[in-house]
């Protein structure tokens, strides 16, 4: 392989969604299908690009494209098992949504401005993955609240713009914290490399004080993003937003960003063991077990279907958390491995909740009797994802608990098996009824608005491909969980480098 | 010698000239002055990039008696970026005024402004800067008066009267200096000036006279009325390069040859200054209920950050450090300027097509206009200094220096001031999301749309990620003049 190569590469994957968003903006309005091109195109090309990356960083082969901006300020992309993760995540279900954003909008206005700031929204995250600095993250985690905000606001409701000004207000609050952090520890320690097993475990102890608040401030700015409790308020907020919006704020982009960047900050900045021996590891499980409880209770009150759905992410995604805030590697394993988990079953989830919405009027979960009947496929998709939440084997999300169980007894954190469960059987009470009403409860005389007729299949092409090829990533996910190149397997690539270094 | 340098000034000079003979081939004349004047600034850029400083004394006559001209790494950007905004405007102005007549009046005016623009950046001696302060107080309020009307009328008097009266302080100053050194070049002033109390006097009186050209909190009170009932390209040359050239030359009269006289606490002062503009401009913007207003007070905080720079810098020798704080302060004045006249480039669109700009009532126009809005969107994120933008890696370095030398306290007016920005600035473009039809095309009129676009992208994109060439124009000399 080519030198050029290895300092293009991440800059190249991050461009190849960059340059078609660009260039959406400028298509014509009724050119569906040059955008369409583009988009698929872009699509197409960061997968095979993100191939290449895989097999190179599972050879150890290194990449970094590496811009300067100022004197001791660079932008570094970078691949590392870490960001390959997240990198392919992110570009599968982005392929994924792109397809069922085109069948959901089809014939509704303003989609050049859409799909250029949803482009824009994927290029962030993935340089958010392929940060190979805490400037670079901070810069693409503050462009990826750019880009999300007119997305969110996208409609042009008054509840789209309320819902869009309260995600501005935490994400621009959150963002001025981690800036502030950032800024601050790069006086302490220099350029903030992410390097495996982190960068400040040598500096002398004096220090220690400060790297606390630091912490503080960076999981600030970072748990807005991921929803940690008390700042998780937009994200229930934000639902007014179209479907896929939704399904890609809460598995790919904004929620897992932030994750990401705590699991970066932890592992890649200040090192588990310093992050341990600081007492920072215990407040981060303090605040993620909190989360976890508070949203599945929460979610158990929701009658709205996406609201529930969202209350449903603030718990879970602070599995991830909790996962890394457990010292030891079989925990880092299940957090991580969930990171990728959650993301295919919640956004399988929200795309059903997107087919029900957009083909019968579906919006609440007390209009859901029957509708198995109806739109099997769907609710045969929505099954598939609420089970694995609730963590039933052999789906995806047992894999994470089960890791996640196992960790905190290796561990020594008993406690946290205590909140597993309780979160597994709150989990099981939110998404159980709704399965029982949607396949065992008799459908209604009408659905409340009826908008594409039922004809060969339940409802447009565009709209059913998506959940179904998510669905069966969650299957395959827990069923080939030990084979080569499985979430669960390259999990515990990143644990064994964290680890053994 | 390098003929650039008084190029830079007779061009525009002669097209002005050009315009007011021939005013019915205004447009045309005009036109060419600007793409000239913007070639022999590419030049200079050149030539400052390969040969490092240059220096062209008038006449051939040295120093003392002379006049000279002079281009460091750091004038050479801020030229080039008056050159990339001027020729901006000049493009759009062409499709901004409706009425000939007044196209007519634009031309000679506008290009006499840039002259004395490119005299201020390039002077080398105290009483160069007094010419062209007055040339550039002369030519800004006439044009501001351009928008007829009563309160533009009233407004740009004030205006003329506070440049007069800046002016005539600043010359006061330039007296002091020159009775007690016989001397007003700024190179050899370098090696005389001491802290005594003549010449802290004398810097007291010149500080005073440019803080109240640059808008500098509290004398600032002027710049909002001015700037929000002027044309909208003339707003965006008055907010863009106007108050940047006197706050520049302050900043670079306090940085440079006055060094010796400034003491820590002054410097301080200075920085406070700066931070009650951050607060009060940012608030002022916020509460503000027309577009153009909003972007005039918003000028007001922006000059403010270019003085938070002060105590920072004051303190340090040449070296690495002091570079990087200089190259984050020039990056700062960069991508305001740009970022500034593109939102006042694009306000103005809005206001033509809606007849107003009330930004309650902003909603359907803007959804109207994407590329415009876009812009709007573009120049706010340099405006709140939010990642791309070259203001971002400003303020970052900004924060960075506060930290380092233990002077915490500035981070909070940037913090807030950041904050405040980005609460005026979504205030806007949340307008722009509607159910408000929108047109097929992104850009509905190429020449008016499209100058406003390339300088908000430039400021964001341009400035954000290629911003390391900068310290490369920095590096060979220190600024010194």
């Amino acid at each position: 392989m080519s030198s050029a190569l290895d300092t293009l590469l991440p800059l190249l994957i991050v461009c190849s969604s960059l340059v078609p968003g660009a260039a959406i903006f400028l298509v014509r309005e009724d050119s569906h299908l040059l955008r369409t091109s583009l988009n698929m195109a872009g699509a197409l090309t960061k997968l095979a690009l993100v191939g290449v990356m895989i097999w190179g960083v599972y050879h150890e082969h290194d990449y970094e494209s590496r811009i300067s901006l100022a004197p001791g300020l660079d932008l570094v992309f970078a691949a590392d098992a870490l960001s390959v993760l997240f990198v392919t995540l992110s570009s599968v279900l982005w392929l994924v949504t792109t397809i069922y954003a085109i069948g959901y909008l089809e014939r509704t206005p303003n989609r050049s401005r859409f799909f250029g700031f949803f482009s824009l929204c994927v290029s962030a995250t993935v340089g958010i993955a392929l940060a190979g600095n805490l400037l670079t993250f901070v810069i693409c985690y503050e462009i990826l609240t750019l880009a999300t905000y007119p997305l969110v606001a996208h409609r042009g409701t008054p509840e789209a713009t309320r819902g869009a000004r309260i995600y501005l207000y935490y994400t621009v609050g959150g963002g001025a914290l981690l800036l502030l952090g950032a800024v601050w520890l790069q006086t302490l320690a220099g350029p903030l490399d992410f390097v495996q097993g982190g960068i400040l475990g040598d500096l002398p102890a004096t220090l220690h004080g400060q790297f606390q608040v630091i912490f503080v401030l960076l999981l600030a700015g970072l748990g807005v993003k991921a929803a940690l409790v008390p700042l998780h308020g937009w994200l229930p907020q934000s639902m007014v937003a179209p479907a896929p919006v939704s399904a890609l704020l809460h598995a790919v982009a904004v929620v897992k960003a932030g994750a990401f960047g705590i699991v970066r900050v932890v592992y890649d900045v200040y090192g588990v063991g310093l992050a341990d021996a600081l007492g920072l590891l215990a407040l981060l499980g303090a605040l993620a077990s909190v989360t976890i409880l508070y949203g599945s209770l929460r979610a158990l009150v929701q009658d709205g279907l996406k609201s529930r759905l969202a209350y449903s992410t603030v718990s879970q995604v602070s599995y991830i958390a909790l996962g890394t805030s457990i010292f030891g590697p079989i925990a880092t394993v299940g957090g991580l491995v969930h990171l990728v988990h959650q993301g295919i079953m919640k956004i399988t989830l929200f795309f059903c909740a997107g087919n029900y919405a957009e083909t019968l009027g579906i919006h609440r979960v007390s209009q859901m009797d029957g509708v198995g009947r109806r739109m099997p496929w769907t609710t045969l998709a929505f099954s598939a994802g609420a089970l694995g939440m609730i963590g039933i084997p052999p789906l995806a999300g047992f894999v994470s608990k089960w890791y996640l169980g196992l960790g905190a007894i290796d561990g020594g954190a008993d406690w946290v098996l205590a909140v597993l469960a309780a979160s597994g059987l709150l989990n099981a009470a939110y998404f159980l009824p709704i399965l029982y009403r949607a396949w065992f409860r008799p459908p209604p005389e009408h659905w409340p608005e009826e908008r594409i007729a039922r004809r060969r299949l339940e409802t447009r092409a565009a709209l059913l491909w998506p959940p179904l090829i998510t669905a069966t990533l969650c299957l395959l996910a827990g069923l080939f969980a030990a084979a080569p190149f499985s979430p669960l397997e390259w999990a515990e690539l990143i644990a064994r480098r964290e680890y053994d270094r | 010698m390098n003929a650039s340098l008084p190029l830079a000034v007779c061009l525009p000079l002669l097209g002005a000239l050009a315009t007011t003979l021939a005013p019915a081939r205004a447009r045309a004349l005009g036109l060419i002055a600007a793409l000239a004047s913007s070639g022999v600034v590419l030049w200079l850029v050149v030539g400052v990039w390969e040969q490092g400083p240059l220096r062209a004394s008038l006449g051939g006559w040295s120093a003392p008696l002379g006049i000279a001209l002079a281009a460091d790494g750091a004038v050479a950007a801020l030229l080039a970026m008056t050159a990339m905004v001027a020729l901006a405007i000049s493009i759009h102005a062409g499709g901004y005024f409706r009425d000939p007549e007044r196209l007519r009046q634009f031309w000679p005016l506008w290009l006499l402004l840039w002259a004395a623009l490119n005299a201020l950046f390039l002077a080398a001696d105290l009483f160069n800067i007094y010419v062209g302060l007055e040339l550039l107080g002369l030519s800004g309020a006439a044009l501001a008066a351009l928008g007829g009307g009563r309160a533009a009328l009233t407004a740009s008097l004030r205006y003329l009267l506070v440049g007069l009266l800046g002016s005539m302080t600043y010359l006061l100053g330039v007296a002091l200096i020159y009775a007690a050194h016989g001397q007003l070049d700024l190179a050899l002033l370098g090696t005389r000036l001491g802290p005594g109390l003549v010449d802290a006097t004398a810097l007291a009186l010149l500080s005073l006279g440019l803080a109240l050209k640059a808008a500098l909190f509290p004398l600032h009170f002027w710049l909002p009325p001015t700037h929000a009932n002027a044309p909208a390209p003339v707003s965006a040359a008055l907010s863009a390069l106007v108050g940047k050239v006197a706050a520049w030359l302050l900043l670079m009269l306090w940085l440079g040859p006055f060094a010796a006289v400034t003491q820590p606490a002054a410097a301080t002062l200075l920085g406070l200054l700066g931070a009650c503009g951050v607060i009060w401009g940012s608030w002022r913007a916020l509460r503000a209920e027309r577009l153009k207003l909003l972007a005039a007070h918003s000028t007001v905080a922006q000059i403010g950050y270019l003085f938070l720079f002060v105590p920072l810098i004051q303190g340090l020798d040449p070296g690495p450090e002091r570079t990087a704080l200089l190259g984050a302060l020039l990056l700062m004045a960069l991508t305001h300027g740009f970022a500034k006249a593109a939102f006042f480039l694009a306000a103005g669109q809005v206001q033509q097509l809606a007849g107003h700009d009330r930004i309650d009532a902003l909603g359907g126009t803007a959804q109207r206009l994407p590329a415009t809005t876009f812009t709007l969107g573009l120049a706010g994120v340099a405006l709140i200094g939010l990642p791309p933008s070259g203001s971002f890696i400003g303020k970052w370095l900004l924060l960075e220096a506060a930290i380092d030398q233990g002077q915490w306290w500035w981070i909070l007016p940037v913090l807030a001031g950041t904050l405040l920005a980005a609460a005026y600035v979504f205030r806007v473009l949340a307008r722009a999301f509607n159910q408000e039809p929108t047109p097929l095309h992104f850009v509905t009129q190429v020449r008016a749309e499209l100058p406003g676009l390339v300088l908000a992208l430039l400021a964001v994109a341009g400035l954000g990620l290629a911003a390391g060439g900068l310290w490369g124009l920095l590096e060979p000399v220190e600024i010194d003049r």
